[in-house]
């Protein structure tokens, strides 16, 4: 079940589900995010790699509109999910953040229980007609999640109390339980051990059979393992995009290639 | 430092090589920095010393000079309800008995005591009965005036009465007043002691516990034996009700939009700065201000609790809102990102995840700065609140609210104004009153906060 997708066969096949023309990032005066193009296809994980500080966060939060919470950022360019324009005005962030879920850097559930902070979500979207509902949407998430069998039986437990690996799964849960039409993950794995880490890839691998995954790591074994797309950012430029297999092992760019070998970082 | 020419491995000070120390010494650098904490530690603790000193000492003397407060001393006896006197036409009409005033009871409480003293055999020099009006209160003929309102069947009867005793033989029961200190009193004479001394010895006099002085109304200035703080703590809990019930609502939700909603630019930041500066703005500012613009603008009415209130909420909100804005800020932006990254609301974020949060901060905020209000005098100086005799209980809602009253902090003041030392004794259990509510408002303050602190 657990096949190397890097198959590039199936690449070519996919339709354009984000794509992002022109786009430019300003924190103030910084200038984060330089003229990046990059397109997201559906059912499909686009990794994003790079250097700290590079704007990978950046450019995702750019995805689902997150960034509209930070005063001083700016956000110029074309970004398209299905054709539409995420930043036209007539837009509702809430709506489209219902679309495009999000997993962050950091696991941050929220201070309520296990349950609830499945709930949550399906809750507010009004998913579920009544409870037997709602505990089969939060069943079937922690499930995907890869942490049902660790919760079952506490799910009216506090999520803070969970170890950090079991909290950024529950983190994963409570996104997908949404059912959102893409997937932004910043570095999910960066709290976890190496079990959990291949739980999690197991999820991506499977939510990539409905979804378009988009996964910022660290790990090139990662990004390897998981990913059919991976986008190199460097200095806020996107340096290379194109499929796994190819960035990997025969990269157009020599700082591609440099960081990939260890060279930069 | 250390010797750079030897060559010691990485990590490894010269001192080991050098002169191997023994870790049960202590060397000359660890001995300095000890004794600097040390000595630190030793600031700290005289510092605290120094504190719980003055706080012991300023405890005990509100103790001591307030406790007097709490007990009064009455005179028992039976009293004869003359109907010649109380009803000349002998048809107990409510209207006719209205008719005789105090000054026709007076009399009867006089002859009473000094029938029993008589009676007891208790040797005085005092020849007439009038000459024991000055031991009885001034308001004691209004008390049996009231008894007989109430029960116009009794008139005739010799009823058993506990009679307030005036605030002289109050005084020397305590200890305040002395025989030496009477000597040029034109009230009372040091034989009225020595009857007094003999009364308590037949048990018609005693000190006991005085419910008045809680619940009661205040007195006019020569009667402090009568004065009570229960009619201003009414006024004061009006003020609290309009404080809690206008700056709560508007303190929470002004800070929830300047904190959340509010665009970051200048103006938000001049209204920022403003709102410190207006924590700081002395409190009779408030106070001119609420007299111009409630009173001499609005029209309200003057020295009512709901004036009060208003005043005492322009002072409030500051302290609210900033104690507000403080929890929200504390309330990580990770759950904001969370709540925002499953699709919710801007306003969803802030009411299911971020206001729980911030609750007991904002709760703890509230509380201390009702308890600031509680005892705010200064802005009531200029409404009216004080100098005004607050003899009423207020009959109502909207006259609680409405009728002229005093408050807690403000009768404490009017009090320790008065000439009668008795009425600085009630100053001084006034302070007692109020700091258990302040002390009991901060106790809760703080069980909300171990409460729901750190839930999770
Ligand atoms: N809120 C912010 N305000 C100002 N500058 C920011 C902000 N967030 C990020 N930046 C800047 O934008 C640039 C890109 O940051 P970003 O967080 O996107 O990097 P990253 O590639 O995700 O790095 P990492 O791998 O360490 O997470 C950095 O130079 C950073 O300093
Ligand atoms: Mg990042």
């Amino acid at each position: 079940m657990y096949d190397t997708p890097n198959a590039s066969a199936d690449v070519a096949a996919k339709a354009t589900k984000i794509s992002a023309k022109n786009v430019q990032v300003y924190y103030g005066d910084t200038h984060a995010i330089k003229d990046v193009d990059v397109e997201i296809q559906d059912k499909m994980v686009t990794a994003f790699i790079g250097p700290s500080g590079c704007g990978k966060s950046t450019f995702l939060r750019c995805l689902n509109r997150m960034n509209d919470t930070i005063d001083v950022c700016r956000v110029e360019g074309d970004i398209n999910l299905d054709g539409e324009n995420i930043y036209d005005p007539k837009v509702d962030p809430v709506q489209l953040r219902a679309k495009v879920g999000m997993v962050f850097q950091k696991p941050n559930p929220f201070p309520k229980s296990i349950y609830d902070n499945i709930a949550y979500g399906p809750r507010i979207h009004g998913l579920a007609k009544n409870k037997a509902e709602l505990d089969e949407i939060v069943e079937k998430s922690l499930r995907r999640g890869a942490i049902w069998e660790e919760v079952k039986d506490r799910l009216h437990a506090p999520g803070t109390g969970l170890s950090g690996g079991q909290q950024q799964r529950l983190c994963i849960a409570r996104a997908v339980a949404t059912e959102p039409e893409v997937l932004l993950m910043d570095e999910p794995c960066s709290a976890l051990d190496p079990i959990a880490t291949a739980q999690v890839e197991e999820l991506i691998d499977e939510l990539r059979e409905n979804y378009s995954v988009v996964i910022v790591t660290h790990s090139m074994q990662q990004a390897a393992r998981v990913s059919q797309k991976t986008a190199f950012f460097h200095l806020g430029n996107l340096v290379e995009f194109g499929e796994t297999g190819q960035i990997f092992t025969n990269p157009e760019d020599p700082r591609t290639e440099s960081y990939i070998t260890g060279r930069i970082g | 430092m250390t010797d750079a020419s030897a060559p010691t491995p990485i990590g490894s000070g010269a001192r080991q090589g050098k002169h191997a120390t023994s870790l049960y010494a202590e060397d000359a650098r660890t001995k300095k920095r000890n004794a600097a904490e040390k000595r630190f530690q030793a600031y700290g603790i005289a510092a605290i010393s120094i504190g719980i000193f003055f706080l012991v000492v300023l405890l005990v003397s509100i103790v001591r000079s307030g406790i007097p407060a709490f007990t009064q001393t009455f005179i028992e006896v039976p009293v004869y309800l003359d109907a010649a006197k109380l009803d000349k036409n002998g048809n107990r009409d409510p209207d006719d008995l209205r008719k005789v005033s105090t000054f026709g009871y007076a009399p009867l409480i006089d002859n009473a005591i000094f029938a029993a003293v008589q009676d007891a055999g208790l040797t005085t020099e005092f020849e007439k009965a009038k000459d024991m009006r000055a031991m009885i209160s001034a308001s004691a003929p209004a008390q049996l005036r009231d008894y007989v309102l109430a029960n116009p069947s009794e008139i005739g009867k010799t009823v058993e009465f506990k009679i307030l005793a005036s605030s002289r033989v109050d005084g020397y029961m305590k200890g305040r007043v002395t025989r030496e200190s009477v000597a040029r009193d034109k009230n009372i004479d040091a034989a009225h002691f020595d009857l007094i001394d003999q009364l308590v010895e037949t048990g018609d006099v005693e000190r006991t516990f005085n419910w008045d002085f809680i619940t009661g109304a205040d007195a006019s200035e020569s009667r402090p034996e009568q004065a009570g703080i229960g009619v201003s703590m009414i006024g004061s809990f009006f003020m609290m009700l309009v404080v809690l019930c206008l700056s709560l609502p508007i303190g929470v939700a002004a800070s929830i939009y300047l904190e959340e909603f509010a665009p970051k630019n200048r103006f938000t930041d001049l209204i920022e700065v403003n709102i410190s500066n207006l924590a700081a703005v002395p409190s009779i500012v408030f106070g001119i201000l609420g007299l111009a613009v409630f009173i001499q603008f609005a029209h309200l009415p003057q020295s009512a609790p709901l004036v009060g209130g208003l005043v005492l909420t322009l002072m409030t909100l500051p302290t609210i809102i900033i104690s507000t804005r403080a929890s929200l800020k504390a309330v990580p932006p990770s759950i904001r990102d969370a709540a925002l990254g499953v699709g919710a609301s801007k306003m969803q974020a802030v009411f299911h995840h971020v206001l729980p949060l911030a609750a007991p901060g904002i709760l703890t905020g509230t509380i201390i700065g009702l308890a600031q209000a509680l005892g705010e005098t200064a802005p009531l100086l200029l409404i009216g609140m004080v100098g005004y005799i607050a003899t009423n209980v207020p009959d109502g809602i909207a006259a609680g609210f409405l009728s002229p009253n005093s408050s807690m902090p403000a009768q404490i003041y009017e009090w320790s104004k008065r000439a009668d030392p008795a009425y600085y004794e009630r100053a001084w259990g006034g302070i007692i009153i109020l700091l258990l509510f302040l002390m009991t408002m901060n106790i809760i303050a703080i069980i909300l906060r171990r409460r729901f602190e750190r839930r999770w």
